[in-house]
């Protein structure tokens, strides 16, 4: 079944997708399926472990389940300091 | 935890970790250098996604609190256009005695860098910029450890 989400991207994926946000409406189970169907909307070369994910402003592992209505934002890979 | 965009001032927030039972105190200043990877670099820009990274700086600092015997810490990041020389990060601690003032600091830089929603993207001098990669997924192509809920 198709769930309505919200998409945030940040940093190189959010210049790839040219936008920020948008709203899809897909069916996936997890936040690691939902990673590998957008793949041509971030552009991520990169392996998922070294990407996060945050599913309605918690840290999320992408095993998590998403519901109908999330919020997933997508983080490449981190560089602070 | 703070992220500012104005200029850090490690005097100003050292004075915030004073303490009479405090002998020691430990600082790190992350600074913008002028190359990276063998490429000139003029500037540095930082994106933060500010709830979750204050969330979880806030989350580290408190790991430390209870892993080292120490009084106070505190880390403060930069957002926005920096510069060369630019103070881009600041982490304190003060404990009684050295030895763990030294290790929390440590302890607390290591994680911000590899945990808060932070990146960063070089402005080179040849015009091109670029996106900077977690420098542990660089060097070592590790994983990121999962989360752990609290």
């Amino acid at each position: 079944m198709n769930k309505k989400l919200t998409i945030l991207y940040f940093a190189s994926f959010r210049e790839h997708a040219g936008t920020g946000e948008e709203s899809v409406e897909l069916d996936v189970g997890t936040a690691a399926d939902l990673f590998e169907q957008l793949k041509h909307r971030h552009g991520s070369a990169e392996p998922l472990g070294h990407c996060k994910v945050a599913i309605n402003d918690e840290m999320a592992d992408w095993d998590a389940a998403l519901s109908d209505g999330d919020v997933v934002l997508l983080f490449p890979p981190v560089a602070g300091g | 935890m703070r992220i500012t965009a104005d200029r850090i001032e490690p005097d100003k927030q050292r004075d915030e970790l004073c303490d009479d039972r405090a002998g020691a105190y430990a600082s790190f200043e992350g600074w913008i250098r002028n190359h990276n990877d063998g490429e000139d670099v003029l500037r540095l820009e930082y994106e933060i996604y500010e709830p979750l990274a204050l969330k979880e700086g806030q989350k580290v600092i408190e790991e430390a609190l209870e892993k080292f015997p120490i009084f106070h810490a505190e880390c403060v990041h930069r957002e926005g256009m920096l510069e060369i020389g630019d103070c881009a990060v600041w982490v304190g601690v003060s404990s009684a005695h050295r030895d763990e003032a030294f290790e929390a600091c440590r302890y607390i830089i290591d994680q911000v860098k590899v945990r808060l929603p932070i990146w960063k993207k070089e402005y080179y001098v040849d015009g091109n910029s670029g996106w900077v990669n977690c420098e542990r997924c660089a060097i070592h192509g590790h994983e990121h450890p999962k989360v752990v809920s609290s």
